[in-house]
């Protein structure tokens, strides 16, 4: 939008530099006129298309808010199950200030991030061997695709029984929810790495471990960061249930607890605070990831 | 020729067994040929001459069957910074700019980044891309790219260079201009250079002496001498090089004449002839 505007710009500035060399015929006069005036006109709709460029992405999300504002004001749904969204931004409000958000946010978070670091330590590596070596595929194989198929939610009973309640068995659920994605990626992204380059580096005769650190897997990043924002995604899910489950804190905690207390703005807060915190981590991924490929240039 | 070869093949054998039965395919049988220092040795034959068995046996990434491949008097026994491949494909790696490209054979031979920045500045240089060492491959043309890859086997200082169909991929005139810059930089190096082609023109254009290889099992037929001034304006309309295309081009087509060869051979034929139409 913004460059068809630009090029009708430049276009009728050139208009108005040929305007006066044509010469005085009333027509080509007639001609200038006209082109700067819809050179005006390009300048505001330039304008308009910058100013609906800021708003445009938000409108979908402003929309939503003002009804979910307006539904309870109205009678819509009742109040009390879904209060308005300002009374939800009170209650956000008082757990920040209160200091009780940051406490949920920074256990849910430390938990998360834990076990996705963990996960990342063990998925790449690993990854990287069964996708380079066939023995160790066709080993494990069988025995990934079984615990890749089976829904980690369900064994989420057996994590609390073996590991009890505490921080062990949460952390040790998230390794396993985002250990498969990221593992998965890391695969396929070592077994399409183009075999000439491969070739090529070998023929420089770089050992097998230079060739890993040089070649194989700066050609997977792009394949293994699509792992790893799968594993993010569903690393917050698995943690939310755990959390809601059996903890003391954290924010899936929040939201059960509020609820069971009948503190629902509290709860709708809670949801809202992972909503964000979801937003940023995919954020985060993102950034990190356009930096790591800024090299594939035109082809994203 | 020189009795102290740079590069010398004796009656390499290459043998590949065939899945699901006891027979073995020979690629290469009883390949042998010297290159002197600083001499560019073209190679062109019709597809499945074994030129890419013969490049991996080069590049040390596999042994021959029998037979020996010596480099300055020593036995090639796996692959090593004596010796640099360009590829038809570049093998370029498109997250590294052309400069660290250039570095990457350096950074395999252990030098301190100073030094290598330095060469690798040298070298985009001589292959005339100084001021495109910050570009990634995808930002630049076919051309370039193959220039950055010579670039980076020259710049580890390979003993031999080994050349593997390597302006196939590029359009007639960038192929022109790139054959141009390799003899320049073969002056200004004095590379010791093997060239594998497909071309006829590109090999009489190029190589002092031109050895035609037959396919299945990939043979070397004869090797021609190319004795011709490359001085003169437009070297590729002079009789003398047209009468050297000739005879590599008779060497080549008698090979796949119906006559000469067995029913198996009829196959090849046309490709070459679409090879040598081009």
């Amino acid at each position: 939008m913004s460059g068809t505007s630009a090029t009708l710009v430049r276009g009728t500035a050139d208009a108005v530099a040929a305007g006066p060399g044509v010469g005085s015929a009333g027509p080509a006069d007639a001609g200038a006129t006209d082109s700067v005036t819809s050179a005006r006109a390009g300048l505001a709709r330039r304008f308009g298309s910058f100013v609906w460029g800021l708003i445009e992405p938000a409108v979908a999300i402003v929309v939503f808010l003002a009804l979910w504002e307006i539904a309870p004001r109205v009678g819509l749904v009742d109040a009390v199950f879904l209060p308005p969204f300002s009374t939800v931004v009170d209650a956000l409000v008082d757990l920040v200030v209160s200091g009780r958000l940051a406490d949920h946010l920074g256990a849910s978070l430390s938990r998360a991030v834990t076990g996705f670091a963990v996960a990342l330590l063990v998925a790449v590596p690993l990854g990287v061997v069964i996708g380079w070596y066939r023995s160790v595929s066709v080993l494990l194989n069988p025995i990934l695709e079984m615990f890749r198929n089976t829904a980690v939610l369900a064994l989420l009973p057996v994590f609390v029984l073996v590991l009890g309640i505490g921080e062990t068995s949460k952390v040790a659920l998230v390794i396993y929810a985002s250990v498969f994605p990221i593992l998965l990626n890391t695969i396929s992204g070592v077994r399409t790495v183009d075999p000439l380059l491969v070739k090529s580096a070998r023929s420089l005769g770089l050992p097998t471990y230079r060739l890993f650190q040089k070649v194989i897997l700066p050609a997977a990043v792009p394949t293994i960061f699509t792992g790893i924002r799968m594993a993010a995604a569903s690393s917050v899910l698995v943690l939310i249930a755990a959390e809601m489950v059996g903890a003391k804190a954290g924010l899936g905690y929040l939201i059960t607890a509020s609820q069971l207390n009948f503190q629902i703005p509290n709860m709708y807060a809670g949801i809202v605070a992972i909503s964000v915190v979801g937003l940023v981590f995919n954020g985060v991924l993102v950034a990190v990831e356009h930096r790591l490929s800024r090299w594939r240039g035109a082809q994203q | 020729m020189s009795s102290d070869p740079k590069l010398r093949l004796e009656h390499v054998t290459k043998r590949f067994p065939v899945r699901g039965s006891d027979d073995t395919f020979t690629a290469l049988d009883d390949v042998s040929f010297d290159l002197a220092e600083g001499e560019l040795l073209v190679l062109v034959g019709p597809s499945g001459c074994g030129k890419s068995t013969l490049l991996d046996l080069l590049g040390g990434l596999t042994a021959p069957t029998s037979g020996r491949i010596l480099l300055d008097g020593r036995p090639v026994t796996g692959p090593g910074l004596d010796r640099g491949i360009v590829f038809q494909q570049y093998a370029l790696l498109p997250w590294r700019t052309a400069r660290a490209n250039i570095e990457f054979g350096l950074e395999a031979e252990g030098l301190p980044a100073r030094t290598r920045r330095e060469v690798a500045d040298h070298h985009l240089e001589l292959v005339g891309l100084a001021g495109f060492g910050d570009r990634y491959p995808h930002e630049l043309s076919g051309g370039m790219k193959q220039r950055v890859a010579i670039a980076r086997s020259l710049a580890f200082d390979p003993e031999v260079l080994l050349m593997d169909e390597p302006f196939a991929a590029l359009d007639a005139q960038t192929r022109e201009s790139l054959q141009d810059e390799l003899l320049r930089i073969r002056l200004e190096t004095g590379k010791t250079i093997l060239f594998i082609t497909h071309g006829i023109d590109e090999a009489v254009y190029l190589g002092q002496r031109v050895a035609v290889l037959t396919p299945r099992p990939g043979r070397v037929k004869t090797i021609v001498d190319v004795d011709i001034d490359r001085t003169v304006d437009d070297v590729r309309s002079t009789e003398e090089f047209r009468h050297h295309r000739h005879i590599v081009w008779t060497e080549l087509h008698s090979e796949t004449d119906p006559a000469a060869g067995s029913s198996h051979a009829s196959a090849p034929l046309t490709k070459v002839v679409d090879h040598v139409r081009n």
